[in-house]
């Protein structure tokens, strides 16, 4: 075969769910030894475009080749016989079972009466060697680190002899040095004669690994440039389709302790956390996520005590009980907005009252809901809450954004409602998810609050924007707690290394 | 008291009672193994014994060999199965609500079969059930059916089936995590249905234990419970055979103990204390077990292709 000729080429895949249409005429070709990057928003597209690809989904339109021969839709093991293979972002792990188990399955005749484990051992020890990916194979899934179980994913095409390599947001879930060495492995891929399509919405490295850049916005093919000649504020306004304001940050000036968290422990999750969290200043926590920040979280929004230690709030301990939290004035944002945050099915000016229901809007236990729709428009007014049916909207129907804005709406503006503002939030992961846009917007009420006078705490797994925001910075690891240092003390490898678990 | 239980103990017959008891469950509680290792819970075993035990027996009764009646009720279980599996995996309907609704159905279709075919007896017809194995030189086993030699056979298959081989793989991947199945390119629906297919087979078989080797006749009522007995016991084991087995022998154990103790007659204990016995028991050992359980990461989660 022509060396030159495109190992992979799409043409006019279209994808519509409902009334969206994820993916609209996409054409694209990856050559012999590229490394494609795949660049967008959430939302925008890629993850479909890559699972039409796999065979996830059947596409509406288009058709695709791989290494000339038209590949049929809808068929994994077609993909899968054609050279293709797929690392996903939720890795596609059965964590009960080996890592043995997860690279034979599917690749022996179903109904051979022993299954020929020494060979498919031989043959996964051989393919780690080759690619340099040390991993045991008799490890159970559930136990790895996630970079581990990333290398399984990776071995799991390669022994099947995978030519074409697809990467969902390999990175999101990785500190910075296992980001290093997963770029590493791609480039030996790379040497080795595979091509590789990179999917992510962060540029900085995005520019580092890949030969070629396709930008998608909206389900549209954009642009596409040569990475060389790419310029990163030309590639984020693509990416966006407009400017995006940078938040503001100013010098703030930390006052008292508003929250204090003193030797707290919780059973496999937290060992000995203390940090102090003053007014008028932003502390983050950074972290892999799984490392002990839901346990935390939990603990400062009343849903659960400490096994040991303790938390005060205005110098107040307060009793796990949600209702206590929200009584001292604490604005709790959930890292799981559909899970914790919201309840789907109601509408959203019910939402919005959620944490008062019962005291300022309620009159003789009746909903005062006059007062709780007005309070409502306010907060949708106010936060900017795109919803199609006003106050009305079920929640479920909301965007991830808007969802965020109408969280962030009810634990903030509870002064509209004759509250006050609230001294303490704590936000988990409050940007997960969320389009540039929608990020900036919540940087910004962030700010904001913090300027007014509050303590903010953000856990985040993400360091754009830990850096972006935090005055302090203590990061957690195995749920051990590093001492907060100002931002300025940190630098990138050394957030790693703590990440990573190694005592800085 | 203390010595009557040991005379108990020491008693073949106690033990040969132990057995035949359990081959029901052992039989049954493979069969809810299989299924849930594939991630779907089957309610429906409940009636598929039933319908397994009047088929088989009717096939027998209808003059055919006492293996085809064994066959025939497999073959039921399997067709039951077949619906069960079309309602929970490609339609992806509720487990449980099928399950249930399919031992209704298959109860009351068993039972007015049942009536329909013999309008007008006051005893029921009987048929020559399986013979004792007494050319074996096995104490105990010597005085079972072949049917009970079979059960414990089929231990050490399900578990090489599941342990050693591809489809064995693929039937825990699909448990476990549909979605990686799939992404090797595996056909989750197709091994779900199987999985639940030949696990209603043995459910079937299961039922024809009762009407073709511990009785000779078919009663109503007679599962009585002994369905959701094995989806207790499946937990208890952890969704591993060899458990399996020792569950469903523990099980015996404490049911085959209560009639004794019930002949022995405790002065002053109703009788329905003892009946209540190997339940409780049950739950005891459940509430010791199961809460360490590690359940298939998949059970009862529907899997539509392409959703998100």
């Amino acid at each position: 075969m022509d060396p030159r000729a495109p190992v992979l080429r799409l043409t006019g895949i279209t994808k519509r769910f409902g009334p969206l249409t994820a993916n609209d005429a996409i054409s694209l070709e990856l050559a012999h030894g590229e490394v494609l990057a795949l660049l967008g928003e959430n939302g925008a597209g890629k993850s479909t475009l890559v699972s039409i690809l796999f065979g996830h989904y059947v596409p509406d339109e288009g058709t695709i080749e791989a290494f000339g021969r038209p590949l049929p839709p809808g068929d994994p093991a077609a993909a899968l016989a054609a050279g293709i293979g797929m690392v996903h972002q939720h890795f596609a792990l059965a964590d009960n079972l080996s890592v043995l188990d997860n690279v034979m399955l599917g690749t022996e005749p179903l109904w051979r009466p022993k299954s020929r484990r020494a060979e498919a051992r031989a043959r996964l020890v051989a393919t780690a060697q080759r690619f340099g990916l040390a991993v045991d194979p008799d490890a159970r899934v559930a136990a790895l680190s996630v970079g581990e179980r990333q290398r399984v994913e990776i071995l799991k095409a390669l022994t099947r002899d995978a030519r074409v390599l697809i990467l969902d947001e390999p990175t999101a879930v990785l500190t910075p040095q296992e980001s290093e060495s997963l770029f590493a492995t791609l480039e030996r891929l790379v040497a080795e004669g595979l091509s590789l399509i990179f999917i992510s919405h962060k540029l900085p490295e995005v520019l580092r690994v890949s030969d070629r850049i396709a930008v998608l916005r909206a389900g549209k093919l954009v642009a596409t440039r040569a990475t060389e000649s790419a310029d990163r504020g030309a590639l984020a306004h693509l990416m966006v389709g407009r400017d995006v304001p940078a938040p503001v940050a100013r010098p703030h000036t930390a006052g008292s302790v508003v929250c204090a968290i003193e030797g707290v422990t919780v059973a496999n999750a937290l060992t000995s956390v203390s940090l102090a969290l003053r007014a008028g200043e932003i502390a983050a926590i950074a972290g892999v996520s799984g490392n002990g920040q839901q346990a935390l979280a939990e603990i400062l929004c009343g849903l659960r005590a400490p096994d040991a230690g303790r938390v005060t709030v205005a110098g107040r301990a307060l009793p796990a009980d949600a209702r206590a939290w929200i009584a001292a004035g604490v604005a709790r944002i959930p890292d799981d907005r559909h899970a914790v945050g919201l309840i789907g099915d109601l509408p959203l000016w019910e939402n919005a009252i959620a944490e008062h229901y019962r005291t300022r809007f309620a009159r003789r236990g009746i909903v005062r809901r006059r007062a709780a729709r007005r309070f409502a428009r306010e907060v949708v007014g106010r936060f900017d809450v795109r919803a199609g049916g006003g106050v009305d909207t079920p929640a479920r129907a909301l965007s991830g954004g808007n969802m965020q804005k109408l969280i962030l709406g009810r634990a903030l503006a509870g002064e509209a409602a004759g509250g006050t503002a609230p001294p303490l939030i704590v936000a988990n992961q409050p940007t997960w998810g969320l389009d540039i846009g929608a990020v900036a917007f919540v940087h910004q009420q962030l700010l904001d609050a913090c300027a007014r006078g509050a303590a903010v705490l953000l856990i985040s797994d993400d360091l754009d924007e830990i850096f972006a925001l935090a005055d302090r910075i203590a990061v957690i690891h195995g749920g051990r707690l590093t001492p907060a240092r100002p931002a300025a003390d940190w630098d990138l490898p050394a957030i790693g290394l703590a990440m990573a678990g190694a005592s800085a | 008291m203390a010595g009557d239980i040991l005379a108990m103990l020491v008693n073949a017959d106690f033990w040969v009672a132990v057995l035949r008891i359990a081959t029901p469950l052992i039989l049954g509680t493979l069969g809810v193994l299989l299924c849930e290792r594939a991630g779907v819970l089957n309610l429906g075993i409940e009636g598929v014994m039933v319908a397994g035990a009047l088929t088989g027996w009717l096939t027998v009764y209808l003059g055919a060999s006492l293996w085809t009646g064994v066959l025939a009720a497999a073959a039921t279980g399997a067709a039951i199965g077949l619906l069960h599996a079309v309602l929970t995996v490609p339609l992806a309907l509720s487990q449980h609500v099928s399950g249930l609704a399919i031992t209704l159905f298959a109860t009351s279709v068993s039972y007015y079969a049942y009536r329909v075919s013999f309008p007008a007896v006051s005893t029921p017809p009987t048929i020559e059930p399986f013979a004792e194995m007494a050319w074996l030189p096995i104490p105990v086993l010597a005085k079972q059916t072949p049917m009970t030699l079979a059960a414990l056979l089929a231990v050490p298959a399900i578990a090489w089936v599941l342990y050693r081989t591809p489809v064995g793989l693929a039937v825990r991947a699909v448990g476990e995590n549909p979605a990686a199945a799939e992404g090797q390119g595996l056909n989750v629906i197709a091994i779900r249905t199987g999985a639940i297919v030949a696990g209603s087979a043995l459910m079937g078989v299961a039922g024809a234990f009762l009407t073709l080797s511990a009785f000779n006749a078919f009663f109503f009522n007679m599962v009585n419970g002994r369905g959701w007995i094995c989806v207790a016991l499946v937990v208890f084991a952890s969704w591993r055979p060899g458990k399996a087995l020792a569950g469903a022998l523990l099980f015996a154990f404490f049911d085959a103990m209560q009639l004794r103790l019930q002949q022995g007659g405790g002065e002053g204990v109703p009788y329905q204390v003892y009946l209540m016995l190997p339940y409780a028991l049950s739950i005891l050992a459940l509430v010791l077990v199961a809460r360490r359980a590690a359940y298939p990461q998949a059970l009862m989660k529907r899997y539509v292709r392409g959703e998100r």
